[in-house]
This record gives C-alpha cells, sequence and structure tokens, in this order.
C-alpha cells in the first residue's frame, strides 16, 4: 500500500492518463470491454451480469473486487479464468488474449488458479483431501515422487496442520473453514501466478482468515503473485489490497488505490458500502432504497440513479445535473489508469462528494 | 432391520503418525475404508444378504460342475439312466427323455447361463454407462442424437431384434450375447445420463475445469466414480434380466443346439411333450433355477442401490 500517488480530490475522470510511464507494472490479467449476458429461460430477459467491465491485474499486485450480491462478482471471475465465454470484450493473460482451445486453457490455468466462492461444493464428496489437493498436480504433471511433499507444503501453507492428519478425510467429515483451506491448498500446489479467489474467506474465523490473508501478501511479497479478491468485506479489501474495484450492476463503478476509495468515495454507492460500516467514518448512514439491481432490467441513464442518494436528496438537481443522471450513461471506466475513477456525473463535477 | 448408528471403519483418522504412507498406500488404505462403509450398510439389508448367498452357491455349483459331471452323464447316445424316469434316489429329479439325470443338466446349464449372464451385462452396462456419461457431459445435438437412438432401442422389441440377429449370424451363443448387449444398453444408458447431467452441476466440476483438467479428466475422475454406484446397482439387476433373455431365446430354440443351459434344456421338454403328458421334474428343475438366480441378483441389486443412493436410503 505504498502507491498513495497524491491525494487530490479533484481528479477528473477522463481517460487521458492511461499506463504511467515508470509507474504501474504491466497487467498480468485483464478484462478489455468484457461483457458476459445469459439467455433468460421463459420469458426472463437477458441478464447482462457483466455489462462491459475493464480491469487490470498487473504483476504483483492485489485487487479487490466489492460490490453487492448479485452485481456479477462471480460471474467476472469466472469468466477471467474462461470457465465462461464472454458474449463481447476479451480477458487477455501476459498481453495476448485468452485462448478457448482445450490445450491453450489448460497451460493457462496452470498459472492462473480460481477459488471457488462455495467450498462446500467445491470439493468432490468421494474424493479424500489428499486427492483433492494433488488433483492440479496430476492434471498438469501426472503421478511424480515429490507429489506427496507438495500436497503436504501446500496444505501446511493453507493453515491445515499436521497436514498428514487431514489426508484421507473426506470433505463431510471436515469443517466448512477446513474445507476452504483444502480448496485453497488445491490452488496454491501449482504455484501459480495469478490467483482469482471469490470470497476466499468468507468462512473463515478471524484467526485463520488473517493467516489466508497473511499468506496471499507473502505469496505476492516474495513470489510477485498476482491476485483478484473477490469480497463483501470492505475491512478485508482494506487490509489486503492495493487497489479496489467497485463493482455494480455487472459494472465496475469506481476504482482507485485501496485509500482512495475507501477514505475518499467519489461515487454515492461506494459511499452507502461504506457509510453501513460500523466503523465508518461517515456521519450519516445511507440506506440505500429502491429494488435490488435486477441484471435483466439495466435502469438506462446512470444505472444507479434509481438508487442514489445524491439524487433522491435533490442535490444532484441543484447541480443542474439530474436529467444527465436519468438519461444519460456515465460511461465505461478505463482500466489501466492508476487515478482514482468514479463513473459519476456528480462525481464528475469536481467536487467533495457526499457531504 | 438393525439400523445402528454409522460406524465408523477404524485405523485412518490416526494422528500424525501416518507419516510413511505413499499415495498408493493411501488410495489403498481409502479403498478398504469405503469398502467397509459399503459393507455396513449392506449387512443391515437381509434381503440383500440372502441374494447374496444365493448367489454364491449358484457360482460355487457353476464352478465346481466340473467335478461333479462327467461327460457321459450328459452323453445324447449313452445316456445313465431310462428316458423320464420320475425323481428317485439315483436321480433326484428323474430323467429327460435321453435318460440324463435333470439334476445334471441343470447343474451344468448355469454355466451357460451365468456365462452369457454375465457377458451380456458386461457389454450392454459398459455400452450404456460410455453413451449415458458422453451424452450427459458433451450436451449439445450430437447428446440429443444420441439420446434419440437410446429411446428408440429402449421400444424396440429385444426379442424380435434378437430373432433377426441370429437369422443373420447364426444361432448360438455369442447371438444371444450380442443380442442381449445391444438391446438391453438404454436402461442404463439414460440413467447414466440423468445422474452424469446431476454431477455435471456441481461446483467441483468447475474447480476441476478451472485446475486445467479436460474432458477426460472429468469424465473419468469426477463422473465416473459417481455414476459408478448406478452402474453396480444397474449391472446387478440386468444380469438377472440377461439371464431371463438368454432362457428365452434358447426356448425359442435360438441357441446354440449343443450347448446345454436351463432355457435349452425347457425347450426340449417342450419338444418332448413335457408339457402335455405331466412330465413336471423335466420342466420345474430349470424353469426355478431361472427363478432363483434372477432373484438372487435383483435381491442383490436392490440391496445395493439401497446403501449408494442416498435418497432411496433415507426412504427405508
Ligand atoms: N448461469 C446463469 N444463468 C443466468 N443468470 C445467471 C447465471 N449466473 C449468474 N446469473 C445472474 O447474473 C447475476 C450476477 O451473478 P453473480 O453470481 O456473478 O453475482 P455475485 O456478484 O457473485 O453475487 P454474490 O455476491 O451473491 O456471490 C445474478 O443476477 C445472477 O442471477
Ligand atoms: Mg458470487
Amino acid at each position: 500500500m505504498t502507491a498513495q500517488t497524491g491525494p487530490d480530490p479533484a481528479t477528473r475522470d477522463d481517460a487521458g492518463d492511461r499506463a504511467v510511464p515508470g509507474g504501474a507494472a504491466a497487467p498480468v490479467l485483464s478484462a478489455e470491454g468484457l461483457e458476459v449476458r445469459f439467455k433468460g429461460r421463459g420469458d426472463r430477459g437477458v441478464a447482462r451480469a457483466v455489462d462491459g467491465v475493464h480491469l487490470d491485474v498487473r504483476a504483483g499486485e492485489i485487487i479487490a473486487l466489492v460490490g453487492e450480491s448479485g452485481c456479477g462478482k462471480t460471474t467476472l471471475a469466472r469468466t477471467l479464468l474462461g470457465l465462461e465465454r464472454p458474449t463481447d470484450g476479451r480477458v487477455t493473460f501476459e498481453g495476448r488474449p485468452l485462448s478457448y482451445t482445450g490445450k491453450a486453457l489448460k497451460a493457462y490455468r496452470r498459472r492462473a488458479q480460481l477459488v471457488l466462492q462455495d467450498p462446500s461444493g467445491s470439493l468432490n464428496p468421494r474424493h479424500v483431501v489428499y486427492d483433492a489437493v494433488a488433483e492440479g498436480l496430476r492434471i498438469h504433471y501426472g503421478v511424480t515422487a515429490d507429489e506427496k511433499a507438495k500436497v503436504a507444503d501446500a496444505l501446511a501453507r493453507a493453515g491445515l496442520r499436521p497436514p498428514e492428519r487431514f489426508f484421507l478425510r473426506y470433505p463431510h467429515e471436515l469443517s466448512g473453514g477446513q474445507r476452504q483451506r483444502v480448496v485453497i491448498a488445491g490452488a496454491l500446489v501449482l504455484d501459480p501466478e495469478v490467483i482469482v479467489a471469490d470470497e476466499p474467506v468468507a468462512s473463515l474465523d478471524a484467526s485463520v482468515r488473517g493467516e489466508i490473508l497473511a499468506l496471499l501478501l507473502r505469496l505476492r511479497d516474495d513470489l510477485g503473485l498476482s491476485a483478484l479478491v473477490v469480497t463483501h468485506d470492505l475491512g478485508l479489501a482494506w487490509n489486503i489490497a492495493d487497489r479496489v474495484a467497485v463493482m455494480y450492476l455487472g459494472r465496475v463503478v469506481e476504482s482507485g488505490t485501496v485509500e482512495e476509495v475507501l477514505t475518499a468515495p467519489r461515487h454515492p454507492y461506494t459511499q452507502a458500502l461504506l457509510s453501513v460500516l460500523p466503523e465508518g467514518g461517515v456521519a450519516e448512514r445511507v440506506v440505500l432504497t429502491g429494488e435490488p439491481p435486477d441484471p435483466t432490467r439495466v435502469p438506462g441513464g446512470c444505472r444507479f440513479h434509481a438508487r442514489c442518494q445524491i439524487l433522491a436528496s435533490g442535490e444532484a438537481d441543484r447541480a443542474g445535473i439530474a436529467d444527465r443522471c436519468r438519461g444519460e450513461d456515465p460511461g465505461v471506466l478505463p482500466a489501466g489508469s492508476d487515478s482514482h475513477l468514479a463513473a459519476c456525473h456528480y462525481a464528475a463535477l469536481g467536487e467533495p462528494a457526499g457531504t | 432391520m438393525s439400523a445402528g448408528p454409522v460406524e465408523r471403519p477404524p485405523g485412518e483418522a490416526g494422528g500424525g503418525s501416518a507419516a510413511p504412507a505413499s499415495p498408493r498406500a493411501l488410495a489403498w488404505r481409502r479403498r478398504r475404508h469405503s469398502l467397509g462403509r459399503f459393507w455396513a450398510g449392506y449387512r443391515g439389508n437381509r434381503a440383500g444378504l440372502a441374494g447374496l448367498a444365493g448367489l454364491a452357491v449358484f457360482v460355487l455349483i457353476a464352478l465346481c460342475a466340473p467335478l461333479l459331471i462327467g461327460p457321459a452323464d450328459l452323453s445324447l447316445t449313452d445316456a445313465p439312466g431310462g428316458p423320464h424316469e420320475p425323481p428317485s434316489a439315483a436321480y433326484p429329479l428323474g430323467t429327460d427323455n435321453y435318460g440324463r439325470s435333470i439334476l445334471d443338466l441343470v447343474i451344468w446349464g448355469s454355466r451357460v447361463s451365468l456365462t452369457v449372464g454375465f457377458l451380456a451385462t458386461l457389454m450392454c452396462v459398459g455400452l450404456g454407462t460410455l453413451v449415458g456419461i458422453v451424452a450427459g457431459h458433451y450436451g449439445g445435438f450430437g447428446s440429443t442424437v444420441l439420446m434419440r437412438i437410446t429411446d428408440w432401442v429402449l421400444v424396440l422389441p429385444a426379442l424380435v431384434l434378437a430373432v433377426a440377429f441370429a437369422a443373420v449370424m447364426g444361432q448360438g451363443t455369442v447371438t444371444i450375447i450380442l443380442a442381449i448387449g445391444l438391446t438391453a444398453w438404454p436402461t442404463t444408458a439414460r440413467l447414466v445420463r440423468a445422474q452424469t447431467l446431476a454431477v455435471e452441476a456441481r461446483p467441483y466440476i468447475d474447480r476441476a475445469k478451472a485446475l486445467g483438467g479436460g474432458h477426460g479428466h472429468v469424465m473419468t475422475r469426477h463422473v465416473l466414480p459417481n455414476v459408478m454406484p448406478i452402474v453396480l446397482a444397474q449391472t446387478t439387476l440386468t444380469v438377472a434380466e440377461s439371464i431371463i433373455m438368454e432362457s428365452t431365446m434358447a426356448f425359442l430354440g435360438l441357441g446354440d443346439p449343443n450347448t446345454l443351459s436351463w432355457g435349452g434344456t425347457l425347450q426340449e421338454a417342450r419338444n418332448a411333450g413335457a408339457v402335455s403328458s405331466g412330465l413336471w421334474w423335466h420342466l420345474l428343475p430349470p424353469g426355478l433355477a431361472i427363478v432363483l438366480v434372477a432373484l438372487a441378483f435383483t435381491l442383490c441389486g436392490r440391496a445395493i442401490e439401497g446403501v449408494l443412493n442416498p435418497r432411496l436410503r433415507e426412504r427405508r
């Protein structure tokens, strides 16, 4: 968390300052205009689960992706690993677009790992822990002599100690947190360069959670691991992430360094998320009203306008932008920018927002 | 039914002292563990135990048949007894029209019946599993075509097909095996496909894919072990069906006239006029043998199904 590049509250969110020379490493994994739509069954419309996302994960960087339930975080994570085909846009790894042939995907998935959201379902009930962790090794290298040592090491790193004690356990004999650590060990055993983790620590208690997060940070520092961590927990984002991307209804609506986004949020949605934290410094709580977002019916204009507290309180009206909020899409945030960006007409006015 | 608490087979969760185990030893211990758990469940099913005992008896008899019966006992021209002798001390089940002991015929017939039953089952369960997993895993147009073919074969009358087969290939044991194998697989295929679809929707399939596992990996490491219980139960049930089918076909004269099977014995009895002249000892023993063996396999199959399929287990 050293990337504090001048707290300039009036940063404009134009896309002019991409790729600051010398400032940032090249992106390892990125989403370019990524769009994922699901065809609805019956009379349900098309769900725009991910609706135009630019996102860069640079080498040795941990990005937190936050947002409320159903905003498309899991879909984005799955698409980044090639489990879902984007309807539009593309995923690139080390600058090359992902190829969806079996061989290319396999090679890619040796270097990038996904930790799924649901730890209970992620393990085959008929495989013992040893097999579950060794699965990746066997897929890529076959049965090797040092398999056992690697499995034990990965389990120990994920906090299951002594590892031998867990080798023969079936998933149903483990607690939810232990299962999650088995899943994490299964990803670590391949020594990935990028990890996409979907709520990796949601089911863990504070001490284990701290351990896993410390592990992530250590891997980043020692091996240059990059990670995209999906989380509901802004506190967690604060503790481990270098940058934060806030997602709303399939789009990244605000991005920047942790300090910028979490201490001086510019998008009203981020402000609302932060204001309901118990330790939040924000004076008054903003409880979001209106219906929860539905990706089959993305509102026109700014997609947040129906629930926006700035618009509801009339502040937007006073600033003379209420019509733009209702009728004009603030656009998609570019990736690869080091500045603090928010897809919001009000924030774009350059005023200190949310006071 | 003794529904005691599920017992954990001892000796695997044993502390940190398990260090020197190699992966293969681990796999073996795990297999023993799950086998023990399976047996514990199976033991609770009395009908299943009875079926298993009956099965063991039949297999034993079939294996020992050459020790009990010499070729002279089954000779057509040089039979030991007179034609159609009623049961006596020398011939506990009487003799047939050639003077052969019916008991010997039934014992010898078990060899062909069981062999055909097992081979035909192997074939149709193998085919059904393959079709089911492939159709369930890949989905799409190919899967639809595959399932249409399955439905089509399912409604084809197996006997008619078998007769057609025999007409083309000539009668014989191999024809019977092929005819059964090629007509009885759709049930298995449908069951396996349904289970495959259920397994493929689980998150651990996504995890396997995200780890880099391809189609082969997913199908063999995840889907197959999960459909195995169904396949196993289906196998035992199919053996019973196959044996009945074999007997039917032999009875209709589609079998090899030179091999002795239960169905063949029944056909000879009919040809010899056993039905009209009330020679019950010629008809009853082979018929009962077919019923008993089919019953034994069915009991085992149901018991296995009950142990391995949690939904059935709950209902019990
Ligand atoms: N396979 C699918 N078919 C149809 N709609 C889907 C599918 N997967 C996800 N969706 C829809 O896409 C939207 C985004 O889902 P996603 O799982 O990405 O949300 P999320 O941000 O991960 O939520 P959570 O925090 O609850 O995990 C949801 O509204 C969901 O209903
Ligand atoms: Mg999710």
